[in-house]
């Protein structure tokens, strides 16, 4: 449980140390005046929507670095045989990198102004994400083809489990995504997507660096042998 | 950042938005049911909340006519007793306490409130509704399933949970964990627009350092849940992929009924850490709505300002940092390196700290106050009395060697009753009878209320002082029968047996409560727009209840604090918050201090 617990220290002490620079050294038992021409309201200066999907990354955060402890927690067990990483998996990488990219090119664009390049990465951005997602599912099918199921080791389990959670987020993007793709295809203006484009790009770069993350997990967990038999399992095995 | 203006005038909103912003229902469905109004929603939180809770007292009261009467009812048995202790548990906690708190009163109170129009996200919110209404609705079904619903204990431990001989194994254990998932993704998207309709869509002058500390309770309230949950949504979507795809996660490897499972290594304490990293946390997230929602009551029916109102929102803040690291507290019993017992130890005896300050703030906020002893005040009251009570058992079932003879046992349940069961719906009570004027227009019938709270007071102190007796005799909790036990007296079942006469009476006289809310309804005395001559912005609407938009054609633009009870040459004991400082009083404040 320690990752999650640094993960949650860091996202409190943000929240914290915000609310408390917030309040510190305010009386508002003296004070009685309207608040005009200031900031006084101490809202941040971003669009709601905004800051709506800033909570939203805490809370996939949260997801993800939960799931990573259990990951640790669980590998300790005598029964864990780390999967051997399929070589697939540093192609789909190679396109959720290039998603993200094409997603940074369309914000750009749209800051510039310019819909051509709008459009331009939007669809890029489209394809090499569904060519990731559509990667993912055939890493999937080669694993169980190969013997590799989810039953079979908890190695394999956490594994589908972290990539399912991964890309179902991955969906939920593709959901504004398509909305601001649909709104771009009709031709209204960059005005009109600049705000969805921006979200999009900032999420994307959140899933590309979850999954660095997740890859990274998987690449570096060491190898290990299951020295139990099924039948000695209930005397070697793990006591916690 | 293309959004980062350089005028900081430029981020002053308008005090008029504009109507159009707004979606205007036309149909009575548009209007109630697929409603995007916070306040609909909320009521509609409210109502789904009260009548599954309603659910869970009846289960509440079968088992206490199990304890209480062994072998007199036959429709009791071992297998449903634990069903019934399960969905009693689960629902009161999470379907009942979190969904009314921050479902119910976060949706009607903050934008009203902090002056708001609405939420940020009207249509998310709405979302959130339905698919709390789905999960709740999975939940109730998991009752009509083949086998029942899950008998697992609240916990829903593994491996018991999905182990052959568990009531609900197959059925009622999966509805159960996909409808908390559903709860959760339902949660979520309710909880994104709590923090950023305060973060972001406060009147103009609403600092943040003038909410009122009801406010702050649901706000931190969410940001712990929202960090949170995802704990519990986690390892219950491992625990599905366990019971129906035979994965490890939790599942160890052993023997059943002379079989050999295909589980293997599985670690059973790892679900325990996921639990209890939402489970507790799940404390305040129910802890401090309520707080905040005392403070306020205490302060209005006082006439007198919160006492130390800056340290009462630090102390709300450290709270909820704390919660955090205090999880494995639950789980002295399950084995644990004794540096790690003391750690969790030292941080769940430093949680007093701030808790205790807010007692005596609020004590000191009676202290030669004008009060008045209206219902929600009595309320308040009675929560201070049973928190303070709840919390000392706390503090001796916070460290390793008391709670290790004391785990499982009724002093755990009598505790945690006192403590997050009487204490927060007792503050629910408080704040129905509170702002139902302002929901309804009129006021709650006086005599029902103060005969709802006089026996709900004394009725739960009934039930649970005497449990904690139970508890250190021994007598284990969820357990169906307790007997032929040598160290048990006789004289434990005759206390049995009063607790449940306690407790059916309490269950009865709900209904009085009930009755009045709908009496109240037709024929309450009406209520005019500030019946408790309270500051706060909701209770400066132009009508009563509140039209969708709440403020009419211009948002309140705030001046000031929202405790201004009893101002030393002010006319009357309360100065609304949206009422511009008269020059004099101003300047001879700004002077005194």
């Amino acid at each position: 449980m320690t990752t999650v617990l640094l993960v949650l220290v860091a996202i409190m002490a943000t929240v914290v140390w915000w609310l408390f620079r917030q309040t510190i050294n305010v009386r508002p038992w003296i004070e009685q005046r309207p608040i005009d021409n200031v900031r006084g309201d101490g809202a941040l200066p971003l669009p709601s929507v905004k800051v709506g999907l800033g909570v939203f990354l805490a809370v996939a955060t949260s997801l993800f670095a939960l799931l990573i402890s259990a990951y640790y927690m669980r590998m300790e067990g005598a029964d864990w045989t780390t999967l051997a990483v399929p070589k697939g998996l540093w192609l789909n990488t190679g396109a959720l990198v290039l998603s993200s990219v094409a997603m940074q090119w369309a914000r750009v664009a749209a800051r510039r102004g310019r819909i051509d390049g709008v459009k331009i990465g939007l669809i890029a951005a489209g394809v090499f994400t569904f060519g990731f997602l559509a990667g993912q599912l055939w890493v999937w099918q080669q694993l169980s083809a190969a013997g590799y199921f989810a039953a079979a080791n908890p190695a394999n389990a956490f594994f589908y489990l972290l990539t399912a959670l991964h890309g179902l987020h991955l969906l939920g993007g593709l959901w504004v995504w398509a909305k601001a793709t649909a709104k771009v295809a009709q031709g209204v203006g960059v005005g009109a997507v600049r705000l969805s484009v921006e979200l999009c790009a900032v999420y994307w770069h959140y899933l590309l660096l979850v999954w660095l993350v997740l890859f990274a997990l998987l690449l570096s967990t060491p190898p290990r042998q299951n020295s139990c038999t099924p039948d000695t399992v209930a005397i070697c095995g793990p006591t916690r | 950042m293309s959004y980062v203006a350089h005028d900081e005038s430029a981020f002053v909103r308008p005090a008029e938005v504009a109507e159009v912003e707004l979606y205007h229902p036309k149909t009575f469905i548009g209007k109630y049911i697929w409603s995007q109004d916070a306040k609909v929603i909320g009521v509609q939180y409210a109502i789904t909340a009260i009548a599954v809770g309603l659910v869970a007292l009846v289960l509440s009261g079968i088992m206490r006519l199990q304890l209480g009467f062994p072998h007199t009812f036959s429709f009791i048995n071992p297998n449903n007793y634990l069903q019934f202790v399960t969905m009693h548990g689960m629902i009161m906690v999470v379907y009942l306490l979190t969904a009314l708190f921050l479902g119910g009163f976060g949706n009607y109170l903050i934008p009203l409130m902090i002056g708001a129009r609405d939420m940020v996200f009207p249509y998310v919110n709405m979302l959130s509704y339905w698919i709390y209404l789905f999960a709740v609705m999975l939940l109730m079904a998991s009752f009509f399933v083949p086998g029942g619903s899950t008998g697992a204990g609240w916990t829903l431990y593994p491996p018991q949970a999905i182990l052959e001989g568990t009531p609900g194994v197959h059925w009622g254990i999966i509805l159960m964990l996909v409808s908390l998932a559903f709860f959760i993704i339902g949660f979520t998207m309710g909880g994104l627009n709590y923090v950023v309709t305060v973060l972001q869509a406060r009147t103009r002058g609403m600092t943040l350092m003038r909410l009122p500390l009801t406010i702050w309770g649901i706000f931190m309230a969410t940001i712990l849940a929202l960090l949170a949950f995802p704990a519990l949504f986690v390892s219950a979507i491992m625990m599905i992929l366990d019971q129906a795809l035979g994965t490890s996660f939790f599942m160890p490897a052993l023997v059943s009924k002379g079989q050999h499972l295909d589980y293997n290594g599985g670690s059973p304490v790892l679900f325990q850490h996921l639990f209890w990293f939402f489970g507790h946390p799940e404390v305040y997230i129910v802890a401090l709505p309520a707080f905040g929602i005392v403070s306020d009551l205490i302060s209005v029916n006082a006439r007198k300002n919160i006492f130390g109102y800056r340290m009462m929102v630090w102390a709300i803040v450290a709270i909820g940092g704390l919660s955090f690291i205090v999880w494995a507290h639950h789980m002295y019993v399950s084995g644990m390196n004794p540096y790690f017992g003391f750690f969790f130890a030292t941080t769940t005896l430093i949680i007093a700290v701030p808790t205790a300050l807010k007692v005596y703030n609020w004590v000191l906020t009676l202290w030669r106050g004008d009060i008045h002893f209206t219902v929600p005040m009595m309320f308040a009251i009675g929560f201070v009395f049973t928190f303070v009570n709840g919390g000392l058992t706390g503090l001796f079932l916070g460290n390793v060697p008391i709670d290790l003879p004391l785990s499982d046992t009724m002093f755990v349940v009598a505790h945690f009753h006192m403590v997050m069961a009487v204490s927060p719906i007792l503050v629910v009570f408080g704040a129905i009878y509170h702002w139902y004027p302002k929901i309804t227009g009129r006021m709650l019938n006086d005599t029902m209320g103060k005969f709802h709270f006089w026996v709900t007071f004394i009725g739960a102190y009934a039930i649970y002082y005497p449990m904690h007796y139970l508890g250190f005799l021994g007598v284990p909790r969820r357990y169906y029968a307790v007997e032929n036990i040598d160290f048990i007296p006789q004289s434990a079942q005759s206390l049995n047996a009063a607790i449940t006469i306690a407790a059916l009476i309490v269950g009865t006289v709900q209904l009085v409560f009930l009755y009045n809310l709908i009496w109240s309804y037709f024929k309450g005395k009406p209520s005019g727009d500030n019946p408790w001559q309270a500051t706060t912005l909701e209770w400066q609407t132009a009508h009563t209840p509140p039209k969708h938009g709440n403020f009419g054609a211009t948002l309140p633009v705030v001046y000031r604090w929202a405790y201004d009870y009893s101002v030393p040459g002010a006319g009357v004991d309360f100065i609304p918050q949206n009422q511009p400082p008269s020059k004099s009083t101003a300047s001879a404040e700004e002077k005194s201090s």
